[in-house]
């Protein structure tokens, strides 16, 4: 009788071969469950993503300056979306006769953590003075996020400055927390017209090097934003300004003339903040009118009509 | 639930509300606040048949329950919005209509025969509050000729449905709505916006750049119902109103005075989600009026 010995190899072969095809149906399984996880993640994405109106408690109303107030907002249902920094929300306000849109509000800062998002005012005018009166536990309205922000640089360790004057500086400290949390080196140039209009120092202190000017002197350097000494002894790759038209202009030409990479957030007036209404265009350099609410508020100055 | 239904000339609209030109960009600026597919219809953004800049920043200033605007038609233009925005917009399930502005009536027949050739736009509102270049800038819808001249020239180019949306800047604005049914006109819409200017007093200077500008939201709001109620007592073809519609509330009234269908202007940049409030709240009525339908209380108002 002959002996019949397995044949390993074959059932090498077949082990193999069932294993591959295990193997190859785990990895387009596994392929396939990937997708499915990426898709899940993409529709996440896409819906922390878009636009929204939103409910929010007010959590605290800070008096930072006679003309400035720290309205410190936070999303009870935790759907608080992901927010870039330059973007901005548009605040309803409730009560107040005179006040019919609603009011456009850079975001200051974002804690996600705590679901909690701060808005710097400047009280000046019927809408923004209402705002000041909001007690804690109040609901606020807001359409959120709106706008482009402000571009992050590609190249790692990119030298940042960032220039704000008066309530400017509101959408610079997020800003510097997201720079800073990719790498990057920043510095903070604020101006302001008196010692009683400089706030928050310390928060910026958190995130760079923090450089002021006052129009009296009597904080910081003399004179303008760009008339501080920083701006000649060290040399930056990236500008982000936010202030008033005029400040922008003199710092957009300090930036052409050194040929550094510069943006700007215009603060225009605006009715719907979505881009429908076509209320608060920029001429841009090709002579037309670009929105500002949907294309900006921030703009490369090399878009902007500004050489000159 | 009571039956939404509407129709304007050859138009079905599954509900009476639809957004004002201008006011709703192309539709998909507020498609991340409502489902489009519940509107019963949107007008887009007024179209022209060549690119316009529009006019100088500032365009806006607040009044108080409104606002001043001059935009002034800014928009890439008619061939623009078939080939780029139309393939963008055509699937959303809703009535899509196009506002067409121009200069000339050349230019309004010209493009109303390009709009034609886009087989989802259902209708044209004719926006006529326009300066007439050949007619030293006096506005198409501000005298019967004008009126009757561009409302018959489009009608020849365009076999669709044709609403015209009236000025109330004029004497008598039922004939202006007359004129505009005896051109051929299926539906006439009214109000556009109210001329108005804004001063700031501290600086002498006006807050448009262009000194005067057009007046929406519900200041204008009695001056409109007024004007649908004249109108439509008028004319037999539907009528449209619109004119600081904020809430259901308002929309009902229009109904009550004669309007068949609504539109939502200014109302969409205070609450992005107001047209589908209003749907639900124009329902709610209905239900706890008893009524079956909606065709049941147009112009049932009592005097
Ligand atoms: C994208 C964007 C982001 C903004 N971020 C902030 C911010 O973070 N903090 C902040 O305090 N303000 C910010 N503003 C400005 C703010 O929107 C206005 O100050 C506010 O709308 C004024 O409302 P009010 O009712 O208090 O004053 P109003 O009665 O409307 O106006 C009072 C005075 O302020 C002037 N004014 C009104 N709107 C503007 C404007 N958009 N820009 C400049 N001057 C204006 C008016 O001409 C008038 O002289 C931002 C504006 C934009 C467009
Ligand atoms: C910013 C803005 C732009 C407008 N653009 C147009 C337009 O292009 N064509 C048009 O027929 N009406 C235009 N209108 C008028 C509105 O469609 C509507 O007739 C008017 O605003 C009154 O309605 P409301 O009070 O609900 O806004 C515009 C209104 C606003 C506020
Ligand atoms: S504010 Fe309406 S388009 Fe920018």
């Amino acid at each position: 009788m002959e002996e019949i010995s397995p044949n390993w190899d074959s059932f090498y072969i077949h082990v193999n071969e069932t294993t591959q095809k295990w193997v190859c149906f785990c990895m387009i399984f596994q392929q396939q469950f990937r997708f499915c996880c990426y898709f899940v993640t993409f529709a996440q994405n896409f819906s922390i993503l878009m636009k929204k109106q939103l409910n929010l408690k007010v959590e605290n109303l800070k008096k930072i300056t006679e003309q400035h107030i720290l309205l410190s907002l936070v999303a009870p249902n935790g759907d608080m979306p992901e927010i870039k920094a330059g973007q901005f929300v548009e605040v309803k306000v409730d009560n107040a006769p005179t006040v019919f849109l609603r009011r456009p509000i850079s975001v200051h800062f974002v804690d996600y953590a705590k679901q909690r998002l701060d808005l710097l005012v400047a009280l000046v005018g019927d809408g923004t003075r209402k705002m000041a009166t909001l007690s804690v536990g109040d609901e606020v309205s807001v359409l959120l996020p709106l706008g482009n922000g402000f571009p992050m640089p590609t190249k790692a360790g990119t030298k940042c400055l960032l220039v704000g004057g008066g309530v400017g500086i509101a959408p610079l400290l997020y800003l510097g927390d997201r720079l800073k949390a990719a790498g990057h080196q920043v510095s903070f140039l604020l101006g302001a017209r008196n010692a009683g209009g400089v706030m928050l120092e310390d928060e910026f202190k958190k995130f760079g090097s923090l450089y002021l000017t006052t129009e009296d002197g009597n904080v910081g350097e003399k004179g303008f934003v760009t008339n501080h000494s920083i701006l000649e002894k060290e040399q930056f790759d990236e500008i982000f300004v936010c202030g008033p038209t005029p400040m922008m202009k003199a710092v957009a030409k300090y930036a052409y003339g050194k040929n550094i990479e510069c943006y700007v957030s215009l603060e225009n007036k605006m009715a719907c903040g979505l881009g429908a209404c076509l209320c608060c265009v920029t001429e841009d350099n090709k002579g037309h009118n670009r929105c500002v609410c949907s294309e900006g508020p921030v703009f490369n100055i090399n878009e902007l009509p500004w050489q000159n | 639930m009571a039956k939404l239904e509407t129709k304007i000339g050859g138009l079905t609209l599954k509900n009476p509300v639809l957004t004002a030109s201008g006011t709703f960009g192309y539709g998909t600026e507020f498609s991340e606040f409502i489902d489009l597919s519940r509107l019963g219809g949107y007008i887009i953004k007024g179209t022209t048949l060549n690119p316009r800049e529009g006019n100088p920043y500032p365009r806006m200033a607040e009044t108080p329950s409104g606002m001043l605007n001059c935009v002034g038609l800014q928009n890439k233009g008619v061939h623009y919005l078939k080939d780029h925005i139309y393939p963008n917009i055509k699937d959303i399930d809703s009535c899509l209509i196009v506002n067409l502005s121009g200069s000339t009536v050349e230019d309004y027949a010209e493009a109303a025969e390009i709009i034609g050739t886009m087989d989802k736009v259902q209708a044209i509102e004719l926006n006529i509050s326009c300066p007439n270049v050949k007619q030293g800038g006096m506005a198409f819808g501000t005298t019967t000729q004008g009126v009757e001249q561009v409302v018959s020239a489009v009608r020849k180019a365009y076999n669709k449905t044709l609403i015209v949306k009236l000025s109330p800047n004029v004497t008598s604005i039922t004939d202006m709505a007359l004129a505009a049914e005896a051109a051929g006109a299926d539906s006439v819409s009214l109000i556009n916006t109210l001329m108005g200017m804004a001063i700031d007093a501290e600086r002498r200077k006006p807050l448009l750049s262009m000194v005067t500008g057009g007046l929406s939201g519900p200041c204008v709001k009695p001056v409109a119902l007024r004007c649908v109620w004249q109108v439509a007592k008028a004319v037999k073809i539907p009528v449209v109103g619109l004119g600081g519609i904020m809430n259901a509330t308002d929309a009902i009234e229009f109904f009550l005075a004669g309007a068949t269908a609504i539109e939502i202007g200014t109302a969409n940049f205070i609450d992005p989600e107001t047209t589908v409030k209003v749907v639900d709240g124009i329902n709610e009525y209905l239900d706890r009026h008893n009524f079956k339908s909606i065709t049941e209380i147009i112009g049932q108002l009592e005097v």
